[in-house]
């Protein structure tokens, strides 16, 4: 542990990336899969065959040489349909995670600044965390036409007060700071203190919470798709894989374990990463957890 | 104290009305109308315009919000549009699977996480510390469906020790009722015992460094008592806290629960509403369960005091 704590000034005092990334396994590990899962998503076209390729002669057929996710009960090929899969899931992640990321900063940086619209702010941000993400989405699509971009809304939406909150507190707690004090005493401007001295401190818990953020959005995308409330069912997702096959569990348990496997183990390498961010940008959190 | 409690119920009012405000509001800022995304690509004009009057859609912005608020204090939550029948007697029909569900999910995961968290931290950088919190990341990890379906395939298809899904009231008998909770509950609760163990462990950490533990030992109190009698009770505000906080988890996964394990709860209600685009309904589940989750963290808040008698308001 204490090792790690040294690392905690790389800025200063740059060390080599192989010897950083011995020091901190769990940005190594969660890093290299999140990183791994999306060369493969990104290369699905050209090492995989279409994925709403449909051929009746070939359902349900366990996984093989030619199939190596075997197939499911139209015939589609399981592992095309679990690397397209990922595409959805990395790109709502990922930009959930920058806009929530992004809007946490705008709103909370204006509502720890300006006491005025913070406490009408704070409550909104209440009354948006009270109400469960799945439902809201189920809500948003039942009454659009759904879609990608009402399914980044949905998630993003009850994902944005954590941010607010966030920012809003290192706000609060730098407007104290001698250094923001003088620099008010010297005149300078509202928004350039905002930017100039009070943005630069949110940057790291921000970029471990943006991680946390983009896991639990890959999570709830998923249990869209699973419920039918999330992008249209032409799009193949981990989600709507696993709902599409339900029925052929004891039959063809692939067609489950596959995206089943590949969901969990996305999420779960993009947690470790947030843990390890979380480490090696505040050693004195770690000591704790 | 008195005040504190007044100054938090108020608080929680507000919230509400807030949740009521958004919740109306969606059916409004959506894109589209509502009206003829409700009625379905082969509605008439004449059907069209019979739902927007049903749902009060030609009346001003306040007006509607005022009487939908009114009546949702009265307990009047809307007309299914699809089956014809109030939401509050659909909901009141699906109630029973869901606290059945929820209730039984609490309990174990409480319990099981605590002993976990309090468990990982006595072992801290043992062996078992880090499988109890390796199990932990993968629980919190693992989608409820993910979970759900790896159980049925293994409990209820290979071995053919419980049911694969489906709900039996608790009036037909207590085995029948819980053989068909387990598997939902121990899916449904995964991550959420995972997130409770997560904190647990963190403030028993803390505690234990404090200089009364030293004292408890040094005086000879048994290892049990330390941990529990002295050290658990001071780390109970941020492990109560996140129980709270956490039924969030568990509300988002119960729709989710319901629909692996086909179990009529109030989740399902929502779900199967999404075909029929039964706004209602689902206008209807998210004020119940929003009111849930705000309920209770009141009461979170307010056990602070009797949990700690430091805490003084």
């Amino acid at each position: 542990m204490s090792e790690a704590l040294v690392t905690a000034a790389p800025a200063r005092r740059p060390i080599g990336a192989a010897r950083f990334l011995r020091r901190n396994a769990r940005i190594a590990i969660g890093g290299g899969i999140v990183l791994l899962m999306i060369v493969l998503a990104a290369a699905a076209p050209l090492v995989a065959g279409d994925p709403n390729s449909m051929n009746p002669m070939i359902r349900l057929e366990a996984p093989s040489a030619q199939y190596w996710f075997g197939t499911d009960n139209l015939g589609r090929d399981v592992f095309a349909r679990t690397l397209y899969g990922g595409q959805v899931s990395l790109a709502i992640g990922f930009s959930v995670a920058i806009l929530a990321v992004a809007g946490g900063i705008l709103i909370g940086l204006l509502a720890g600044y300006y006491r005025r619209v913070d406490a009408l702010v704070m409550r909104v941000m209440d009354g948006l965390m009270a109400i469960p993400a799945i439902l809201l989405a189920i809500a948003l699509v039942a009454l659009t036409s759904g879609g990608i971009v009402i399914v980044v809304i949905a998630i993003l939406l009850p994902e944005l007060p954590r941010e607010v909150r966030l920012v809003r507190a290192i706000v609060l707690s730098a407007r104290e700071q001698p250094f923001v004090e003088a620099a008010i005493a010297g005149g300078a401007r509202t928004r350039k203190i905002l930017i100039r001295h009070i943005l630069p401190s949110t940057f790291a818990p921000l970029t471990v919470q943006g991680t946390y953020v983009c896991a639990s959005s890959i999570l709830v995308e998923a249990a869209l798709s699973f419920l039918g409330a999330g992008v249209p069912p032409s799009i193949p997702t981990w989600g709507n894989m696993i709902a599409s096959s339900q029925l052929y569990l004891g039959l063809a348990p692939w067609t489950i374990f596959f995206p089943g496997v590949a969901l969990a183990v996305l999420v779960l390498a993009v947690n470790l990463l947030g843990d390890g961010l979380r480490d090696w940008l505040d050693p004195r959190l770690s000591r704790r957890q | 104290m008195a005040a504190y409690i007044v100054r938090r119920l108020l608080s929680t009012v507000l919230v509400m009305v807030l949740v009521g405000v958004f919740v109306f509001l969606l059916l409004h800022i959506a894109p589209g109308d509502p009206a003829a995304i409700i009625a379905g690509n082969n509605a008439t004009p004449a059907e069209i315009t019979a739902i927007r009057h049903e749902l009060g859609l030609s009346d001003p912005l306040t007006v509607q919000f005022a009487r939908w608020f009114w009546d949702l204090l009265h307990g009047n939550f809307g007309i299914s549009i699809f089956s014809d029948t109030p939401v509050i007697t659909l909901i009141g029909q699906r109630l029973p699977a869901t606290l059945s569900l929820t209730a039984l999910t609490i309990g174990f995961a409480v319990i099981l996480a605590v002993a976990a968290g309090v468990v990982a931290a006595w072992k801290a950088g043992g062996l078992l510390d880090g499988l109890l919190m390796g199990f932990a990341a993968l629980g919190f990890s693992t989608p409820v469906f993910v979970v759900g379906y790896f159980l049925i395939y293994l409990f209820a298809i290979r071995l053919h020790w419980l049911p694969v899904e489906g709900y039996v009231p608790l009036r037909e008998g207590a085995w029948p009722w819980l053989s068909h909770l387990i598997l939902p509950a121990i899916a449904l609760g995964l991550a959420y015992v995972a997130l409770i163990a997560r904190i647990t462990r963190a403030s028993m950490l803390e505690v234990l460094a404090e200089d009364y533990i030293r004292t408890a030992r040094a005086k000879g109190a048994s290892n049990s008592s330390v941990l529990f009698r002295h050290a658990l009770k001071n780390a109970g505000v941020p492990i109560v806290t996140v129980i709270g906080i956490g039924v969030a988890l568990l509300i988002s996964g119960v729709v989710v629960t319901e629909t692996v394990f086909n179990i009529p709860g109030v989740g399902r209600l929502a779900v199967d509403a999404i075909t029929n685009r039964d706004y209602p309904i689902i206008q209807g589940v998210m004020v119940i369960f929003s009111g849930a989750y705000v309920v209770i963290n009141l009461l979170v808040d307010l056990s602070y005091a009797l949990i700690d008698p430091r805490v003084r308001y």
